[in-house]
């Protein structure tokens, strides 16, 4: 059980790294909590993976500092760091049983056979695998293979923290949200932090207490769902999550004050004088038809069960809008209203102004 | 739904059928009928029934080249198997070397088999091969010609040189495919390098293995080109192996029919054999 601190961390999969682009991380600091729920989230390509080996100790980053409490254990090998981690393909051991899967990183370690019994049966327990101790590990199903490396990794009580690297991409669809649950409550069983990574923002969202979003090798903003859903520090993550993601189109700044087309539209924060690139962002469920508003045209409706998805054209930008189902869409020459609250001018893609903080 | 039935289908398997008939079937079912028969000559045949079989079978001769056949096929197996895993354990796994050391693993499977056996003779030569001469130099009294033991470890040899490449190459296609994932989880469950071969890259390189061993079984128990440029089956008939031993009676002798039923009972025991030896390691897959 460990805090994790990662300090000035970058790392270059290149012995020169020469530009910008060859540091697969660019200046990393990061704190999580001992015994939070954690969740990378970005997509592929954005480093998320590389953090994670090197915070298992797969990898050696090529600067800065990783410290589990105050100990630094950057050159340490990952079975000195007491670390677990779930691949995205199910990793077992084919030709033995699942009881001899969970028991190895115990036996590994020396621990007496009647301590193994009992670890194993808890964790099976846990991970209801009770049932399945005798059979072959390989005749498992997929969800089940993914549960047993789970319990690889519950099964030894000195783990720091439980990571995840986009454990659920083999699991058939109606298993996802069963063993995204189980995780959920395993979690607040055992209160290992557990580190999780993926580019599905549901799994991020359900997973974890606390998100970080990450792009091109940085974190963009570190916050709860909440918070990254409300109030978006970077265009990016206005983008990313969501579900359509945020409508973002570019505007001029007069003395502080976003204008669209000459109109004035009001917003949450304000943004600073001689600003280069100005973008304004708002979600697609806080923009309304309204009696007085931007004049728009109705491009094209997607009916989604619950939700209607507007695509509206207004002052030349495309932009989506949430209807609730049932709600009525007025037909021709409709006008828009964005609530102010939750509009946001974002400069050079980084929210601006007062409310941001950068 | 109905079936059509298409009876034109048939011409469509015809010419592998024709092909199997003429490269196989034809001459197995040649090699059938001198087995069941007696000739004294001038294509006079006479009915023979399973005299032939019971004559071979009864044969001290062919029971002790069966002898020596076993002998070398489980010798070569017991150690081309090991060295060839080892070998591809010790291989790199990324980089230049990669290359360097496959060409250098496949170049003993490009040469001719007699040219194999004409490299080993010479080289093993007492008088004049490099091996020969060294050994006797250094006090071995060595002469593959004239020892029936010397014979027998220049013949392993030389089949270990010339194809536990071939096993390097079929298991080491086996390891590459292991996802790194599973060495990385190994790390992680702190598993000694034991337990990693052990757990992880034996069982995923069984099924070349058996691959390997099979094809390995059957080559060695067929073979004829190197030991008889080498040795010629001698000392005496030291290492006469039963291809050889079928040799000098079909065409030393020409006795048509005892050698048509030894070759018979050849290829049923190699059928057998690797039949058993593919259940045996088929075994654990379905249970």
């Amino acid at each position: 059980m460990a805090k994790i601190t990662l300090s000035n961390m970058r790392h270059s999969y290149l012995a020169q790294p020469s530009s910008d682009d060859d540091w697969a991380l660019k200046q990393l600091d990061l704190e999580w909590e001992d015994g939070g729920a954690y969740a990378l989230l970005g997509p592929s390509g954005c480093g998320k993976t590389t953090l994670l080996n090197i915070i298992s100790g797969l990898l050696v980053p090529s600067h800065g500092k990783i410290l589990f409490d105050e100990t630094d254990v950057s050159h340490l090998p990952p079975n000195k760091r007491h670390i677990a981690q779930v691949f995205q393909f199910p990793v077992i051991y084919d030709t033995m049983t699942v009881y001899d899967n969970l028991a190895f990183p115990l036996r590994n370690r020396g621990v007496d056979e009647k301590t193994v019994d009992a670890r194993v049966r808890e964790v099976a327990e846990m991970t209801d695998l009770t049932q399945m101790l005798k059979r072959r590990a390989s005749k498992l199903t997929a969800d089940g293979k993914q549960k047993i490396s789970l319990g690889r990794g519950m099964v030894r009580t000195d783990v720091n923290a439980i990571l995840f690297d986009e454990p659920l991409t083999v699991i058939d669809p109606h298993l996802k949200f069963q063993l995204r649950s189980k995780l959920k409550e395993l979690h607040h069983r055992v209160k290992r932090t557990m580190i999780y990574v993926t580019h599905d923002q549901t799994e991020a969202l359900t997973f974890a207490d606390k998100v970080v979003v990450m792009n091109m090798g940085k974190v963009v903003q570190t916050g709860t769902p909440v918070d990254l859903f409300e109030k978006p520090q970077h265009t990016f993550v206005g983008h990313f999550i969501g579900s359509p993601g945020m409508n973002i189109f570019p505007c001029d700044v007069h003395s502080g004050q976003a204008y669209v087309g000459g109109e004035k539209i009001a917003t949450a924060n304000i943004a600073g004088e001689n600003v280069s690139r100005a973008e304004i962002g708002i979600r697609p469920e806080f923009i309304s038809f309204s009696d007085d508003g931007l004049p728009a045209r109705i491009m094209r409706v997607s009916d989604t069960g619950r939700f209607n998805i507007v695509e509206a054209e207004c002052m030349g930008q495309s932009l989506k809008l949430l209807i609730d189902e049932g709600a009525e869409i007025p037909a021709d020459n409709v006008k828009l209203n964005f609530d102010p609250a939750n509009t946001r001018i974002y400069v050079d893609g980084w929210l601006s102004g007062s409310e941001g903080a950068q | 739904m109905n079936k059509t039935v298409n009876q034109k289908a048939w011409f469509l398997v015809l010419p592998v059928l024709l092909l199997v008939a003429f490269n196989a079937l034809i001459p197995l079912m040649t090699v059938v009928n001198y087995s069941v028969q007696e000739t004294f000559g001038d294509n006079n045949f006479f009915w023979a029934g399973v005299l032939w079989f019971e004559e071979v079978l009864r044969s001290e001769r062919f029971h002790s080249s069966l002898g020596r056949q076993l002998f070398f096929t489980f010798s070569i197996l017991l150690i081309e198997i090991p060295l060839g895993v080892a070998i591809a354990l010790a291989m790199p796994r990324k980089g230049v070397w990669v290359s360097v050391c496959l060409v250098l693993m496949a170049m003993p499977l490009l040469i001719p088999w007699n040219v194999v056996g004409a490299m080993w003779n010479i080289f093993a030569l007492p008088e004049i091969g490099l091996l020969g001469n060294t050994l006797n130099a250094l006090g071995i009294d060595y002469n593959f010609t004239r020892q029936p033991v010397a014979a027998w470890v220049t013949l392993i040899a030389m089949d270990v040189w010339h194809w536990t490449s071939l096993v390097v190459l079929l298991a080491y296609a086996g390891l590459v495919s292991i996802p790194d994932a599973y060495y990385q989880a190994a790390k992680i469950d702190g598993a000694s390098s034991w337990a990693i071969f052990r757990f992880i890259q034996l069982p995923k390189m069984k099924r070349v293995l058996t691959i390997a061993i099979l094809l390995r079984f059957m080559d060695s128990f067929n073979i004829y080109t190197e030991p008889f440029v080498l040795t010629g089956g001698g000392p005496g008939n030291s290492t006469t192996l039963l291809s050889i031993d079928l040799v000098k009676i079909a065409l030393g002798q020409f006795d048509l029919g005892p050698a048509a039923a030894m070759s018979l009972i050849y290829f049923l025991i190699i059928l057998l054999l690797s039949w058993i030896f593919y259940t045996l390691m088929m075994r654990n897959e379905d249970q």
